[in-house]
């Protein structure tokens, strides 16, 4: 090789991140490339796993000191304001959709169902960790209870919190939907939940990232496909690029 | 000195490649939360153990702060960095790379073997002992290869939620999910370290036809031991 071309090729190997990498990212292909490798990731996860497999357990104390609150900490409408007052008494929790029996829930409905408690770790996309208990009703229950239709591919959990201008949502599989750990939780370290973790309600998708778990949770949705609520990818973050499956 | 396989030849160029991608791309992640912690949790500053500098855009996958995108490059390079050194650890056990190039004896490991390598090496001397690498260079390769290498992976998954449960051992082994994130970050620091040694030592022995080498196999008739 010439020195010529060796320089060539030295050139193209430092800039290679800097060019070549964004324009891969931004084309088709690049995103059909990031989709497959997370797909991947999660059929490993699973195959490797078990469908059913739980996520770790801890013992009481090994909790940290507080459940760091991130993303909304609030919402900041009268409504809510009104609810957080009178201590959430008139919430309500639909389960709708491709449901035969859809449920209009309060509160008090949810914790007349069995409880489950779990200690759990809560991973952030960001990177840090925290560890709590958290109890409510396991969401196979309220789905078995509105009765899911066959059809039914997704569930989708709509929040009352707005960012940036674009209402908070999420979605799941019929995997993880069913999943043992995947409860709808009102309750964290034995209080009711507060606030900043987003009071009422909020899910627990205990195998994947702190994104999934929606909070200040106002319906419960069953649906076929995501491709046509907001931004089509299943949820506040996916449409900001994150990918759908948080597994990792 | 005999030339390189096609399999290492293969696996080190795409293997280079893939961690460009993981660490520039590696590099915006930390970003998203500067703090190091031991254990199982970790999120207030105050518990972190190490407090790490903001990376500069330029030396990031992309070239601006974007955690979504740069946990795609760094998700799927790492397949593709996870899968080669696979297949490079058995073509080297198949066509014997490992067993006569890079396994070294009890006695190298000696403080003075180790002393009079690194003496050697000062003094520009490369091309000693049996083989195709000195006894330093294979203490290096298999470090790297056997232990940091696989270091990389094991910590990785290990920081994934949705991988626990195959192996929660493993995180537990590695002491708690905090802590195999920072083992991720010092694994990454130290290939950094091995990176620039490398290029260092390449260099020192001769770039133009170390590269050749590794591109095309053949070595010069002078540096053939053949």
């Amino acid at each position: 090789m010439t020195d010529m071309k060796r320089r060539a090729l030295l050139a193209g190997l430092i800039a290679l991140p800097a060019t070549a990498c964004s324009k891969l990212a931004e084309s088709e292909a690049g995103t059909d490339i990031f989709n497959a490798a997370e797909s991947m990731h999660r059929l490993a996860h699973r195959t490797l796993a078990g469908r059913q497999a739980l996520a770790p357990e801890y013992p009481p104390e090994a909790r940290s000191p507080t459940m760091r609150g991130n993303g909304s900490l609030t919402v900041e409408t009268d409504e809510y304001q009104a609810h957080l007052a009178n201590g959430f008494e008139d919430w309500r929790l639909a389960v709708t959709g491709l449901v035969d029996n859809p449920l209009d829930l309060g509160l008090a409905d949810l914790r007349a169902l069995p409880q489950r408690t779990q200690i759990t770790r809560h991973d952030c996309v960001e990177g840090w960790s925290a560890i709590a208990e958290w109890s409510g009703p396991q969401l196979s229950h309220l789905l078995d209870a509105a009765r899911v239709r066959e059809e039914a591919n997704f569930i989708v959990f709509r929040c009352a919190d707005n960012l940036n201008g674009s209402d908070y949502y999420e979605s799941v599989d019929m995997v993880e939907a069913y999943h043992p750990q995947t409860i709808v939780a009102h309750r964290l370290n034995g209080e009711a939940l507060p606030e900043k973790n987003g009071a009422p309600l909020r899910m627990r998708i205990e195998r994947q990232l702190g994104y999934k778990h929606a909070k200040f949770l106002t319906g419960i949705e069953a649906v076929a496909s995501i491709d046509d609520i907001q931004g089509g990818n299943g949820g506040y973050w996916e449409d900001r690029g994150y990918q759908w499956y948080a597994g990792m | 000195m005999k030339r390189h396989f096609l399999a290492t030849r293969i696996w080190h160029w795409v293997n280079a490649i893939a961690l460009i991608v993981l660490f520039m791309s590696g590099l915006n992640i930390s970003n998203a939360h500067r703090y190091l912690y031991w254990g199982d949790y970790g999120f207030d500053p105050a518990d972190a153990w190490a407090a790490v500098m903001r990376f500069p855009a330029w030396a990031t996958i992309p070239q601006r702060y974007d955690l979504a995108e740069a946990r795609d490059w760094h998700n799927t390079s790492a397949w593709i960095f996870a899968l080669s050194l696979l297949g490079m650890w058995i073509a080297s056990l198949v066509n014997r790379h490992f067993q006569r190039d890079l396994t070294t004896r009890l006695r190298d490991w000696t403080p003075g073997a180790l002393w009079g390598e690194i003496v050697a090496h000062l003094k520009g001397q490369f091309d000693h002992g049996e083989g195709k690498y000195n006894p330093l260079q294979k203490m290096t390769y298999g470090l790297v290869l056997g232990i940091l290498l696989p270091l990389m992976i094991v910590t990785g998954l290990a920081i994934s939620p949705g991988f626990e449960p195959v192996a929660p051992w493993m995180i537990d082994l590695l002491g708690g999910r905090q802590s195999a994130r920072s083992l991720h970050f010092i694994g990454t620091w130290a290939l950094f370290a091995f990176f620039i040694v490398h290029v260092a030592m390449v260099i020192a022995a001769g770039l133009g036809w170390q590269i050749r080498g590794m591109i095309t196999g053949r070595v010069p008739k002078e540096k053939s031991g053949d």
